[in-house]
């Protein structure tokens, strides 16, 4: 058995396996002069699952969006060499997901209205968006639910719909920004599952944002620890913990060690 | 956990969805909502029972003040004049409600369009606003010199800011992560407009029309003052003045009666729209079991 232990990244791993997206010397500076990112570099390759893990202010939410093209950088490059699609534009066509820290839904929506959006603004025939909203809404466990409004159901159910709706244009790469802070432990734990489930079901590249030691370590193959002030990466540590994980590993010795390892981390990072 | 397969949402997070009270329904209604229709009535009918009391107590002749019933039996009377004058009103309220729910709203996506046009034009529309319809109400009609179509430009001018203040607060205070995320997926603006920012404005939008409702009756009737003094309108207001010099006060009571029951009518109409419109899923219109 190979003992999962925690070792610097090596940047052109995965035997040269091309990015699907690769950040260099990335800075951005908000118009009020805070430096939220500060010479970052980060590639993310195809299937795998990455945390950014680190401290509040630590632009963990900034990288996202940038990402996500909702915000632009001020220097540095962000590259898709890995997209292989480019609209008429001639612009790499990023697929992509983004789950908010808020389940962010329409509240005047029935959750088959709200997984449904992303299709209806691409203009998706009604009859095979709602067969994909139903499909993704069963693989999230809310089958049966599709008539609900948001404020019928709990936070967790919100977040599953929330996770559904992002998942249902069947992007490469899901952002999530925080996505379970605001749940109880237990929900949480369920929801780390799930999530674990449909990524090993459906192997898109996952970039989950938490400050969460033991989420992150739980959940991802590679964390990216940040520090703050200004937002860097300082480290990155490799998980090794075989898929599926459950409440076997959540309760080893192994788990136990890999968190002291990324706690131990963290605080390198925040007293930096 | 032997393969991975989500399981449902059953056993944890389902149970704590929320529970929203089922309650037993009199005659459609809530059986809590009951004593807060009883109360007022019967506080009602006390006050005029005194009132018709007194007047028959101490002998006051109708033209100083009727009682209850005598108005009741001068508006069964004066029925045929009363309500056509009913009709003319409500048909200028009515006229004027329309049209500032068309301006107002259309001018409000303009401005939600153009941040130059709403800096340019809404000072203007506070202005008018703003400024009494009593004050201009003269004017328009000797510019306008038609006076229904003047009665209406008032009424309007009264009617139409909420509707247009309420709709740009609307339009603007879409969830801002859902904004992103329409940007995310490349929505164009008449797809944002149609699935974010219109919903969202819904809410805003019924409680200016609610309160818009009741100005453009309260501007038709005013603007008819002003015109019936001229003595060539027919509606509600020019009834009232009329009965006045002609001292038949118990009229005058009736036709006061005909205004306060529409608007009555019109505030009860608003908010069944409203909460037709809403309750599926604006917490305005939720009842949570506690």
């Amino acid at each position: 058995m190979i003992v999962p232990g925690v070792t610097e990244a090596p940047r052109q791993g995965r035997a040269g396996q091309r990015p699907l997206v690769s950040i260099r010397t990335l800075s951005k500076k908000f118009s009020n002069g805070t430096l939220a990112l500060r010479d970052v570099d980060l590639d993310l390759f195809p299937g795998e699952f990455v945390s950014l893990l680190g401290p509040s202010g630590c632009g963990k939410s900034t990288l996202l969006r940038i990402i996500s093209d909702l915000s632009q950088p001020s220097a540095g490059t962000i590259e898709w060499p890995g997209a292989d699609r480019a609209d008429a534009y001639g612009k790499a066509e990023h697929s992509l997901g983004f789950v908010f820290q808020e389940p962010t839904l329409m509240p005047w929506a029935q959750t088959l209205e709200n997984v449904t959006l992303p299709l209806r603004l691409r203009h998706m025939a009604t009859g095979e968006a709602n067969a994909r909203a139903e499909a993704m809404l069963a693989l999230v466990g809310l089958k049966g639910f599709e008539k609900a409004y948001p404020r019928e159901l709990s936070g967790g159910m919100k977040m599953r719909v929330s996770i559904a709706r992002a998942l249902v244009t069947e992007p490469k790469v899901l952002l999530m920004d925080e996505p379970f802070a605001a749940l109880d432990e237990i929900t949480r734990h369920k929801l780390n599952d799930d999530l674990l489930a449909v990524w090993e079901r459906n192997r898109f590249t996952a970039v989950f944002v938490t400050h969460s030691v033991f989420e992150s370590v739980y959940l991802s193959q590679r964390i990216v620890v940040m520090a703050a002030r200004p937002g860097r990466v300082m480290s990155e540590l490799q998980v090794d913990a075989p898929f599926p994980r459950d409440n076997l590993f959540r309760t080893s010795a192994e788990y136990a060690h890999l968190c002291r390892l990324g706690s131990e981390a963290l605080k390198a990072a925040i007293e930096a | 956990m032997s393969e991975p397969n989500p399981t449902s949402a059953r056993g944890t997070d389902q149970d704590a969805a929320p529970v929203f009270s089922v309650e037993e329904r009199f005659l459609g209604i809530p059986k809590s909502r009951w004593p807060g229709i009883i109360a007022p009535l019967v506080m009602g009918a006390i006050f005029l029972g005194l009132w018709e009391g007194i007047v028959r107590y101490r002998g006051i002749p109708a033209y100083i003040l009727p009682g209850p019933l005598e108005i009741l039996k001068t508006l069964g009377t004066d029925w045929p004049t009363l309500s056509i004058a009913l009709w003319v009103t409500l048909r200028i309220t009515f006229a004027a409600l329309i049209a500032a729910v068309s301006v107002g709203v259309s001018l409000a996506i303009l401005f939600t369009q153009s941040k130059w046009l709403e800096r340019s034009l809404l000072p203007y529309a506070v202005i008018l606003q703003v400024t009494p319809v009593v004050a201009i109400a003269p004017l328009i009609i000797i510019w306008v010199g038609d006076v229904n179509l003047s009665l209406l430009i008032c009424a309007w001018l009264v009617a139409f800011f909420p509707i247009l203040s309420n709709t740009i607060l609307g339009l603007n205070s879409a969830d801002h992560n859902l904004v992103a995320l329409f940007q995310l997926y490349g929505a164009n603006r008449w797809q944002t407009m149609r699935y974010l920012r219109l919903p969202a404005a819904l809410p805003y939008f019924l409680g200016g029309l609610k309160i818009s409702g009741g100005l453009a009756l309260i501007g038709a009737v005013v603007a008819e003052f002003v015109a019936g003094t001229g003595g060539s309108a027919s509606g509600l207001a020019y009834r009232i003045l009329e009965s006045g010099y002609q001292l038949k006060i118990p009229r005058m009571f009736a036709a006061l009666l005909m205004i306060s029951i529409s608007g009555i009518a019109i505030f009860l109409a608003t908010s069944y729209l409203s909460h037709r419109l809403l309750h599926r899923w604006h917490e305005s219109a939720v009842r949570r079991e506690s």
